[in-house]
């Protein structure tokens, strides 16, 4: 592969982002999982939790909306475009396995990140405060490949079932919001729920959100940081890797 | 000058099935190819190995000099495919499907609009442009699967069975289109049970029966090869005994159909000899005799096995 072929593959990812965000984002499971089940969780999160400050509880907010929105698309499209049998097509095209794989990821980020920094905007006019823009809006774009990342994952398994992969979803999803300092900051965790919150990637953007927010957050801002950008990086190799094995059987 | 296909020792297993056994042939380039086989035979699958849709297990395929093997991107480029289950994306409109393959074929955004309203024209679904592809019948859906894989106005195309389940006149469309086509240099390689189709329409016919090739050549040769025995359809004025004909020189089998009868003989001159024969000892008259020349049909029921 040269360089123009790099540059035109990924070109064609692109493509494949535009055609997912155009199908998806208004699927019912996609609308539940990524709009609805956030709102909910928020409202509930909001009326229960008296205990922690305002911008601690809006940074736990923004992240389980990031990781919401940015896991509700990438798991439904494999299982999706195995039912429709337009996968088959897609495979004929002069598109590597790999565009296809980041395609779809692209188009779950984008999906994640939109809908954040709306959230996010809303958030500011009714006058959260925000201290470290930048490193915000930086980490609400590495934690929804990362997020967009987990959700590909999910649908590793080739089932053309895609309530089976909703059900997995679930499963993973709500968990990980558990161990991940959200509702409850790491520092007042139990000591096994603070060795789980370490392999959560979800735990570091949180701890990101707060600091950007608060001004101070549990872990060095740096090892945050690095442990997404790690994580980033491990689950999109996994998620591509697995996926170019079980492609073939969706056929 | 590369073929536009060549297909070398190629095989396919599904667990213990073998779906293609070691098949090898080539399609030259400005052929119209046709791929038979009963159901289950593999043309499916050898289609979706052509088309580098499924990895073969052993084996390579080469696409215009290219091979699909070490270098797929170069060869899908090459062709387009209108696979067996239709499958344009049911949500988009047939104007954003047609777009979406020109991005993925690398087209220019200019050079797709034009390509897309080209298409739409000439498949008559330009009033359908801004429809959901949900919407459309069975026979637009082809249509329009059929422009999808013309969008890069490619030398070579794939159809698995692509008039299966239309009506005649959206058969005929998408037929004397592939004709059209053909004439203008494409080579065309499509599977079908249609054997008026494959007459007709191919140059050339391949027929894989339980994965394995087991002719290749000209319609017309291959009803040649079936020759050796040819089939006699006879009746005279009245109605006659079977006995009559069992021991007639030159006929090995025959059958009554409603008020005629159906022989097959070795030697047809023989045997028309000895019915000519027959009726004027019995002082009967013929009122018709057909000498019947083999169909693809029978050539394919003869080597698929369904008929002895
Ligand atoms: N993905 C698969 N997994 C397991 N077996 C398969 C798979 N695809 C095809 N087969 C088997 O391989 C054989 C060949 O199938 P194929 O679809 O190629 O036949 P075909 O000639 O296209 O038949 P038809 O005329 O019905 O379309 C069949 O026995 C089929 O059951
Ligand atoms: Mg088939």
């Amino acid at each position: 592969m040269n360089i123009r072929m790099v540059r035109e593959q990924t070109r064609r990812a692109f493509s494949i982002a535009k055609k997912d965000l155009r199908i998806y984002y208004y699927k019912p499971p996609v609308l539940i999982s990524g709009i609805l089940m956030p709102i909910f969780l928020c409202m509930a999160f909001l009326m229960g939790n008296k205990s922690v400050s305002l911008p601690f509880l809006i940074a736990g907010l923004l992240s389980m909306t990031l990781f919401f929105t940015a896991t509700a698309i990438s798991p439904v499209i494999f299982p999706w475009e195995g039912q429709t049998r337009t996968l088959e097509r897609l495979i004929s095209c002069p598109v590597a396995p790999e565009s296809i794989i980041m395609g779809d990821m692209i188009a779950s980020t984008i999906f994640g990140i939109a809908i954040t920094l709306v959230a996010l905007f809303i958030g500011h006019l009714i006058g959260v405060i925000v201290i470290h823009w930048i490193l915000l809006i930086c980490a609400i774009i590495i934690g929804s490949i990362c997020f967009s990342a987990i959700g590909m994952l999910l649908s590793v398994p080739p089932t053309a079932v895609s309530q089976n992969i909703m059900l997995l979803s679930t499963l993973v999803k709500f968990p990980l919001i558990f161990v991940s300092g959200i509702f409850m900051p790491v520092e007042q965790m139990p000591g096994a729920g603070q060795v789980i919150a370490y392999l959560s990637p979800l735990t570091y953007f949180t701890d990101i959100a707060r600091f950007s927010l608060t001004g101070t957050g549990y872990f060095p801002i740096y090892f945050d940081v690095w442990m997404l950008l790690l994580f980033t990086i491990i689950l999109s190799v996994a998620s591509i890797v697995l996926h170019k094995k079980t492609m073939p059987l969706r056929i | 000058m590369p073929d536009a296909i060549s297909v070398i020792n190629v095989t396919k297993r599904f667990g213990s099935l073998t779906a293609v056994n070691s098949i090898s042939f080539s399609v030259k380039k400005g052929e119209i190819f046709g791929f038979l086989g009963p159901n289950g035979a593999g043309k499916t699958t050898t289609t979706r190995m052509l088309t580098g849709v499924l990895k073969p297990d052993f084996g390579d395929v080469q696409i215009l000099g290219h091979s699909m093997v070490s270098a797929p991107l170069l060869a899908k480029q090459k062709f387009g495919v209108v696979p067996e289950t239709s499958n344009a994306y049911p949500d988009l409109t047939a104007w954003q499907n047609l777009m979406f393959m020109g991005e993925l074929y690398g087209l220019g955004s200019e050079h797709a609009k034009e390509r897309t309203l080209y298409l739409l024209q000439i498949f008559d679904l330009y009033e359908h442009a801004q429809k959901k592809v949900q919407s459309f019948s069975k026979g637009m859906k082809q249509r329009l699967i059929l422009a999808m894989a013309l969008i890069h106005e490619p030398e070579l195309i794939f159809l698995d069975e692509p008039t299966s389940g239309l009506d005649v006149s959206s058969a005929r469309m998408i037929l004397s289109m592939l004709r059209e086509m053909n004439s203008r240099g494409v080579t065309i390689f499509l599977t079908t049970h249609n054997m008026d189709e494959a007459n007709t329409l191919c140059h050339r016919v391949g027929i894989i029966r339980s994965g394995n090739l087991i002719a290749i050549d000209s319609p017309e040769k291959l009803k040649d090869t079936l020759d050796k025995i040819h089939q006699i359809e006879v009746s005279f004025n009245r109605d006659i005994p079977e006995e009559m004909l069992r021991n007639l020189p030159g006929i090995t089998t025959f059958s009554r159909f409603g008020d005629k009868w159906k022989l097959s003989a070795q030697d047809k001159d023989l045997a028309i000899r000895s019915l000519v024969a027959l009726s004027e000892h019995e002082g009967m008259s013929i009122i018709s005799l057909n000498t019947l020349a083999p169909t693809l049909d029978d050539v394919f029921l003869r080597l698929t096995g369904g008929e002895k």
